[in-house]
């Protein structure tokens, strides 16, 4: 087989066809007399090819692709668990996955009652009084919140908050939020631990400020030890404060965002609660909020009226900020979300936390010899590794680490990020792994650094080799972007 | 080493700037397009935005990430550099004599409180031996 793959568009040949149509057996109707000036007059471009070619080229991709049911994925910050088979066998039952969302309520009364209580369950996780199933996302949720929170200021006609401060350790995701919400993004600095500096935020606080968002812990994997004080800050100076659920996973069962402070919280579905993610399926970025705030959730919001579920649409919710998603959100998620809860219950929700805390622990040691941590101290649910001083004693950078780790069977982990660490090695190893897998990717990262310091950088600019591509031109990729293909070259 | 011309003043977040008359011309350090790696992408501000020292109001981004750019001084944007539109590269090839933004400055005494060649080379050199 050869290793690059033609595209569909190459392999299609005029004429080929995966259907056979018996003739027409009704009068045919001319498309100008019914669509007037909305008939195209060329046919689209779309690749023609056999049933058989359509079904190699996709099996071949999967084949390519890398994912947690192949090996180990230590993507920081993305929470790579296994997601168990059983979510998949109740998003497959008919009565979750036959139906369609413009059914009468009356004969969907299960799937409603689904999303009703996995609302209740969420919200009870983290501490907030309700929750929407709607946003497709993790970002999607960020924006569904800060639209709540404009809303909100505005209710009290407030007009004048126009900033949404974030860590300089933020995900990206945050500032970029913020902005499509309409907002000026401020960036607050990290002290010496990593933490955010407490002097530094009361110094930004004013009534311009709307929202502080965090994530905790925060994603050098570090709790915030002063999160009471922060919050506090915020709420003194009228503003509100988000909580970017991207790592929950350290905290479930041990502590809650809203007992923290927080008023608004997104939480990935998809990362958190075992559904698939990465290419591998679409997200699900439930928000939940504080009663304050539960009149602005966007409608129609599931409801229960005299023992049966029903729907909430605008005029019942009349200060909602409206629909952000076609229906009800990615039901299918939230069935293996809801599954994957009722699995482990109370107690195995608490302990996916604590293994969690408990193998980044164990990993940071393991690795902390060969590569030194970013941050002293011990970690949550993942760990920053500071790859600078390899890189200065033998020239191999984290990049180069990351493609040897690509030969040797790893996902690697997430590479320059956070932005405030030079060269750092993002590690996440999820609770789902074993110590087996924990010590052998330890061993092989061992490896990886001997290899540096034995043979140099020369040795790792050809690597991956076992990739049908090696190293994208990541750099001209970025700066003349190619998103579709040319017909005409 | 990163290269740190002597008739420059710096800021701590690898921002430098140059007056011209009454005019401040600025951009990025030596050791910020370095650490940052390729830069693929330049967003400049709208001519005539007031801006105040501290402010973000660039985004260079590279293959790494998006990174803010801080205006040394608060002033008017009295010009962007066009050549960037399409060729950010020019910020990895010299980052000196490719600038970013001319700013009209409110207050050259402002520029007093800024770091000289030698601070910044200290500075920088602290970073260098910290990452090692």
């Amino acid at each position: 087989m050869a290793r690059t793959m033609e595209t569909l568009f190459e392999s299609s040949r005029p004429g080929r066809k995966g259907y056979a149509l018996p003739e027409l057996d009704v009068p045919a109707v001319d498309c100008g007399s019914v669509l007037e000036g909305f008939c195209r007059e060329t046919a689209p471009r779309l690749p023609e090819m056999a049933e058989v070619d359509v079904v190699r080229h996709f099996t071949r991709l999967s084949k390519l692709n890398y994912s947690v049911d192949e090996g180990f994925y230590p993507l920081g910050s993305c929470t790579m668990k296994y997601n168990p088979k059983i979510n998949e066998v109740a998003a497959r039952m008919p009565g979750f996955s036959r139906i369609h969302p413009l059914q009468p309520v009356e004969t969907v009364q299960g799937a409603l009652r689904l999303m009703y209580d996995l609302s209740a369950m969420l919200a009870e996780i983290t501490g907030m009084d309700a929750v929407t199933l709607q946003p497709a996302a993790g970002a999607h949720g960020e924006q569904t919140g800060l639209m709540m929170i404009k809303a909100w200021h505005e209710s009290r006609g407030d007009t004048k908050r126009t900033k949404v401060i974030v860590p300089d350790s933020a995900h990206g995701t945050n500032p970029a939020s913020a902005t499509v919400t309409g907002f000026d993004t401020v960036e607050v600095a990290s002290d010496a631990d990593g933490m955010v500096d407490l002097d530094s935020l009361k110094s930004l606080m004013d009534d311009s400020v709307a929202a502080l968002m965090l994530t905790n812990p925060n994603t050098l994997g570090i709790f915030e030890k002063h999160i009471l004080e922060l919050t506090e800050t915020v709420h003194r100076a009228g503003g509100l404060v988000y909580y970017d659920g991207a790592n929950a996973n350290a905290i479930m069962g041990k502590t809650r965002p809203g007992d923290m402070g927080f008023d608004v919280l997104h939480l990935n579905l998809h990362k958190t609660f075992s559904t698939p993610h990465g290419g591998g399926g679409p997200g699900a970025g439930a928000v939940g909020v504080k009663a304050e705030l539960e009149p602005f959730l966007p409608a129609p919001v599931v409801i229960l009226r005299d023992g049966r579920y029903a729907l909430a649409g605008d005029s019942e919710r009349p200060r909602t900020i409206g629909r952000v998603r076609s229906f009800f959100g990615n039901f299918g998620v939230l069935v293996r979300a809801y599954t994957y809860i009722r699995t482990l219950g109370p107690d195995g929700i608490r302990e996916v936390s604590e293994m969690a805390v408990l193998n980044a622990n164990y990993l940071a040691k393991k690795l902390s010899s060969v590569y030194p941590l970013a941050h002293r101290g011990h970690c949550m649910h993942e760990f920053v590794l500071n790859g600078g001083p390899l890189k200065h004693e033998t020239g191999v950078s984290s990049m180069d680490v990351a493609k040897a780790l690509i030969d040797a069977g790893y996902h690697p982990p997430t590479v320059y990020f956070p932005l405030i660490v030079p060269e750092a090695l993002m590690v996440e190893p999820t609770e789902t792994e074993s110590r087996e897998t924990l010590d052998r990717f330890a061993e092989t990262m061992e490896a990886i650094a001997a290899k540096a310091r034995a043979e140099g950088p020369e040795a790792f600019h050809d690597l991956p080799v076992t990739t049908p591509v090696s190293r994208p031109d990541e750099t001209t990729a970025a700066r003349n972007p190619v998103l579709r293909w040319q017909f005409e070259k | 080493m990163a290269k740190i011309p002597q008739d420059l003043r710096y800021t701590k977040d690898h921002e430098w700037i140059r007056m011209e008359g009454a005019t401040g011309v600025m951009g990025i350090t030596d050791y910020a397009q370095h650490a940052m790696g390729d830069i693929v992408y330049v967003e400049l501000p709208d001519e005539g935005r007031e801006v105040r020292a501290g402010e973000d109001f660039i985004v260079v981004e590279s293959v790494k990430g998006a990174n803010d750019v801080f205006s040394p001084v608060s002033g008017t944007v009295a010009g962007v550099n066009g050549d960037l539109d399409g060729a950010p590269e020019l910020l990895n090839e010299d980052p000196y004599t490719n600038w970013l933004v001319r700013l009209e400055v409110a207050d050259p005494g402002e520029l007093d409180s800024l770091l000289d060649a030698g601070a910044y080379a200290k500075l920088v050199e602290e970073l260098e031996a910290e990452s090692e």
